[in-house]
């Protein structure tokens, strides 16, 4: 590889001269990629300047005219990203080349496109609907599309007051619900079968065997009602006896049009629905948002606030690891006994938040230039005492009846995650990456809040392993304890917020990307202001949907009983995956 | 949680030195009583009130003390579906073959805002906005998400609903088709539920469909490009 | 050897079985069925069992633990409901879902608009819980409220009429919030009194 070029000092123009242009837009970063250089740009861009890691793709839509896709690359190596775009006509139909050739990560967000946004990716191996069925009606995301229940384009509406006769919003509707249909369409005269397109995807595994004998193939369906399948995520899974030979998830099942609403709220109004992402760490995603729009404000918590957040991200990550291991063995067949320890000190952690933020789960505790209240009294205390205590604690008994139990050891050791090479190039980030040996962790690849104060270890595994994707769960609550309590004992006293609490924010123009490392991988959300009380663009980067993008690739040649134990690794949450 | 006494109040006097030797009760009461106190649900979760759903079940809540911990994966050995969370259009005729699959007496909790009216994402086009558009519902929980004692308050609230039902009233004793069948929804354009077939027929052939804006109003949508 | 490990996750069973009962004997008749075994149930101390008995006993909620919001009134001096809303539409504008819905009053005289909602609205179905309405009340007219036991039969939309609660109760359920609003109120009328005073 040749030496890396800062990311700040890139001239990717003069490298590419005519087919790249900067990207001058007010507030606006990264380089405008003409469609036809796509390809070749990219792969320079991972070849030779090292960014290996496709962190989101995605689309905007600049309604009337142009149509946009944003990729976002990182180096694993740490230190900032690079924005490219593409830019196409709104002019049916719209193609862009594929750039999953390159990194297979792409691939589901480039479908999520496809159906979002009706952008054609040429050259991808398998470009169906993701997020909708087969046979929907338009492509949500576009501007010009509205759902049923269509009010007005931005919160708040004016139905509401000062005239706000109640009103439900299937009154409102021809078909008094949510429904909305083509002219003159009649239901009896349907034809297409919505599932031809997954099963024609996997009819390229009826193969034939040695002799010449054709071997029947079993597609079982798991979910999206299924006990291991954590939600109603769905795998047609291709068995041949009990090994997996190929497998689709299909997803969508708990779509509920986050970014589409994200479009219409204004940017406060976004904070309690980023809750309900992943919705066993509304700590960390509303950490993540309030980033983004930070950034474009330009503002910045005081340190108090600053603390506040590490304390409460690091108490959501135990949480959600806690619920992990837990739920990780009730699919390993100890059917909710250890899940019901795991479920205690979490039970104590969400007091915390319960009594900080108001809610257990839906902590809606951060806002621009702050957080909404400080610690109630005694709060501090029992932070301090599960600290000390308690968490260090379950970890040890964990370790002490889990990590040397031979039904564990036997079941996980050497059933093959993903090795390093491929978790990058599939994009995965968290745990799963970490434990195949990449020590990427946004918290110090690009510090964000305070993280560059505290002393703490990257945890590492290397093995790729299901073994070690549970060890390093371990290893990751030992370090946000340690964390944890060097927060709580340099926090100092002050103010929580940056300048009085205001409902109406204003956010000047331009795009912006804040991630951190949530506890499931890199959690990002990209946004466009254009300087109006709403968003023009919300994209969250979902490190769920991302990191299941090679669920594929972990579960070919290993047995479906293993099929359950990597799901529950991968530790997907199904608000995020499906948004 | 019933105790005894209320088993063993007919409604009739009880000579005095027969009291603690006799117990007498109505069938309706030992029927509702066995009922209640044994109400399986469905291990079924659809978002974030699942997890509210478990935290119920586990160590702090533990609902076996009403009888409902065991969660049944299978829907033919379930009496109570818990639809905890939002119901979207992709997943609603999976819930209604679920429903469908449950043996009498089945019961239908709506377990927070979404799964009671659509909830915070109600406006969403692949919302449904409430699951008693498809089955019927006999508790509403409100809540976002209700928290395990508020949903243990809604399962309470079920128990009532049990207590006052009777033997000789009840729909799965009578004459006819074993379990109440709902029509299974197919997707097209649209969610679509077969027996709305001739209103969506008459209505998709009147002018502007459904969600489309008026004219006026594509106008107000302008660009970020054009106002930079 | 095999085995081993069951044994020991047995062993993890057995001594919180075991525990439970030495905490009992610890705490004798205290344990249960009042606030402060909860708490103690629920600290670093606590061992053995961890279930809080909903519903005989309630796990206590905190000051700021929110649910669906209400209306706050104060009781005049001749029981009339002085409504502290002046239908300023903040809540609405600000709510995430728009559940809110406010019908402004209108002066029957001169049609400008009294500090007064005709009608309030909310739908309890599309609520989230986020309190964002009661944190930006300027009012403190609109409250979250801390009875989470409203499962019904029914949908949920509350009229006026359901909504409102009296000011005690929203003393009894937040005493600090109540009281540092309280004190607010106070020092925004001296001020106004002193600016009076001033102008006079």
């Amino acid at each position: 590889m040749a030496t890396l070029v800062h990311t700040e000092t890139l001239d990717l123009a003069a490298r590419f001269p005519g087919a790249v242009t900067a990207d001058t837009r007010p507030g606006y970063s990264g380089w405008i990629v003409n469609k036809e250089n796509l390809v070749e740009v990219a792969t320079t861009l991972r070849d030779e300047f090292g960014f290996d890691l496709l962190s989101h793709v995605t689309g905007v839509d600049y309604f009337p005219d142009k149509m946009e896709v944003v990729y976002n690359a990182y180096r694993t190596t740490g230190g900032p990203g690079i924005f490219f775009k593409v830019q196409v006509p709104r002019v049916d139909p719209i193609e862009v080349p594929s750039v999953t050739p390159i990194w297979p990560g792409a691939e589901f967000q480039e479908r999520e496109i496809f159906d979002l946004y009706g952008i054609k990716f040429t050259n991808h191996p398998d470009l169906r609907r993701i997020l909708m069925w087969e046979g929907f009606d338009g492509h949500p995301l576009r501007k010009d599309w509205h759902e049923p229940f269509y009010e007005e384009d931005n919160k708040p509406f004016k139905s509401r007051w000062p005239d706000g006769k109640f009103l439900s919003a299937e009154d409102k509707n021809p078909y008094k619900d949510n429904l909305r249909f083509p002219q003159g369409f009649d239901p009896e005269k349907i034809t297409f079968d919505g599932e031809a397109a997954l099963y024609g995807a996997l009819a390229k595994y009826q193969t034939t065997d040695k002799n010449g004998l054709k071997t029947d193939h079993v597609i079982v369906n798991m979910g999206p009602q299924h006990p291991s399948t954590h939600g109603v995520f769905r795998a047609a899974v291709v068995l041949d006896g009990e090994t997996v030979i190929g497998l689709k998830p299909v997803m969508g099942y708990l779509h509920r049009n986050h970014e589409k609403i994200g479009e219409r709220n204004t940017f406060l109004q976004n904070m309690p629905f980023t809750d309900r992402l992943d919705y066993f760490n509304s700590m960390s995603n509303n950490w993540g948002y309030s980033l983004a729009v930070e950034k474009l404000m330009g503002v910045k918590p005081p340190e108090r606030a600053e603390y506040l957040r590490v304390i409460m991200a690091e108490l959501s990550r135990i949480q959600n690891h806690l619920i992990l291991i837990g739920m990780l063995l009730n699919d390993l067949g100890t059917f909710f006994t250890p899940a019901l320890y795991a479920f205690e000190e979490r039970e104590l952690i969400l007091d915390i938040f319960e009594a900080t933020s108001g809610t257990r789960m839906m902590c809606n505790y951060h806002r621009f230039g702050g957080v909404a209240r400080d610690l109630p009294a005694g709060v501090f205390e029992k932070i301090r005492d599960l600290v000390e205590d308690r968490i260090p604690r379950k970890a040890d008994e964990f370790d002490r009846f889990l990590t040397e139990n031979e039904v564990l050891v036997s079941r996980m050791k050497g059933v093959k995650v993903i090795n390093g090479e491929d978790a990058i190039n599939y994009s995965i980030t968290g745990p799963v990456l970490r434990a195949a040996g990449i020590p990427y962790d946004v918290r110090r690849a690009q510090p964000y809040g305070i993280y560059d104060r505290f002393d703490f270890d990257v945890a590492l595994r290397h093995n790729g392993d299901l073994y070690d994707n549970y060890l390093i769960r371990l290893d990751e609550i030992r370090q946000s304890v340690r964390i944890l309590q060097q927060a709580l004992k340099q926090m100092p006293e002050g103010p929580v917020m940056t300048g009085k609490p205001q409902y109406q924010v204003r956010v000047p123009a331009g795009e912006s990307y804040g991630r951190i490392e949530a506890p499931k991988g890199e959690l990002g959300f990209y946004i466009i202001s254009t300087g109006k009380p709403n968003p023009w663009r919300y994209h969250v980067r979902a490190p769920s949907f991302i990191n299941i993008t090679a669920l594929e690739k972990m579960c070919v040649g290993q047995k479906i009983a293993d099929f359950v134990a990597i799901l529950g690794v991968i530790d997907i949450v199904l608000g995020e995956l499906d948004r | 949680m019933t105790d005894n006494k209320e088993l063993n109040s007919p409604g009739y006097e009880i000579p005095d030195d027969l009291a603690h030797a006799v117990s007498i009760t109505t069938i309706d009461r030992l029927y509702n009583w066995g009922r209640r106190s044994s109400v399986w649900p469905l291990m079924f979760g659809l978002a974030c009130c699942a997890i509210e759903m478990i935290a119920a079940q586990a160590s702090r809540y533990d609902l076996a003390r009403f009888g409902m911990e065991v969660m049944r994966p299978s829907p033919r050995q379930s009496d109570l579906m818990i639809v905890a969370g939002t119901v979207t259009k992709k997943m609603v005729p999976s819930i209604v073959r679920l429903y469908n699959q449950m043996p009498e007496p089945k019961y239908v909790m709506a377990m927070g805002a979404c799964a009671s009216g659509g909830g915070p994402f109600k406006e969403g086009y692949n919302v449904v906005a409430g699951v008693d558009k498809f089955i019927p519902v006999d508790v509403y929980v409100p809540g976002c998400p209700p928290t395990p004692q508020a949903l243990i308050a809604g399962l309470i609230k079920l128990q009532e609903k049990i207590d006052k039902q009777s033997i000789r009233k009840v729909r799965w004793y009578r004459k006819g088709a074993d379990t109440v069948q709902i029509p299974v929804p197919v997707l097209g354009p649209d969610i679509m539920d077969p027996r709305r077939y001739d209103e969506i027929k008459r209505l998709a052939s009147r002018a502007v469909p459904a969600g489309e804006k008026p004219a006026e109003a594509v106008e107000a949508t302008s660009s970020p490009a054009e106002e930079a | 050897m095999y085995g081993k490990g069951i044994l020991k996750g047995l062993g993890v069973t057995l001594k919180r079985f075991v525990d439970t009962y030495l905490d009992d004997i610890a705490w004798w008749g205290r344990r249960y069925y009042n606030d402060e075994g909860i708490a103690h149930r629920s600290s670093a101390k606590g061992r053995g069992i961890f279930t809080v008995q909903y519903p005989e006993e309630k796990l206590p909620v905190p000051e700021e633990f929110r649910y669906v919001p209400f209306l706050v009134y104060d009781e005049g001096a001749d029981g009339k409901k002085e409504i502290r809303c002046t239908s300023c539409g903040i809540c609405a504008k600000v709510c995430p879902p728009q559940c809110i819905w406010i019908v402004r009053s209108n002066d029957p005289q001169t049609g400008r608009p009294i500090p007064e909602p005709t009608e309030f609205f909310i739908d309890a179905d599309i609520c989230m819980n986020c309190g964002f309405c009661a944190e930006y009340c300027p009012f403190d007219a609109i409250i979250m409220d801390h009875d989470y036991e409203i499962a019904s039969y029914k949908r949920n939309v509350f009229n006026m009429e359901q909504l409102l609660k009296p000011a005690s109760y929203y003393k009894s359920i937040r005493p600090l919030n109540y009281a540092r609003n309280e004190e607010e109120r106070k020092a925004k009328e001296a001020a106004k009194a002193a600016k009076a005073e001033a102008a006079s």
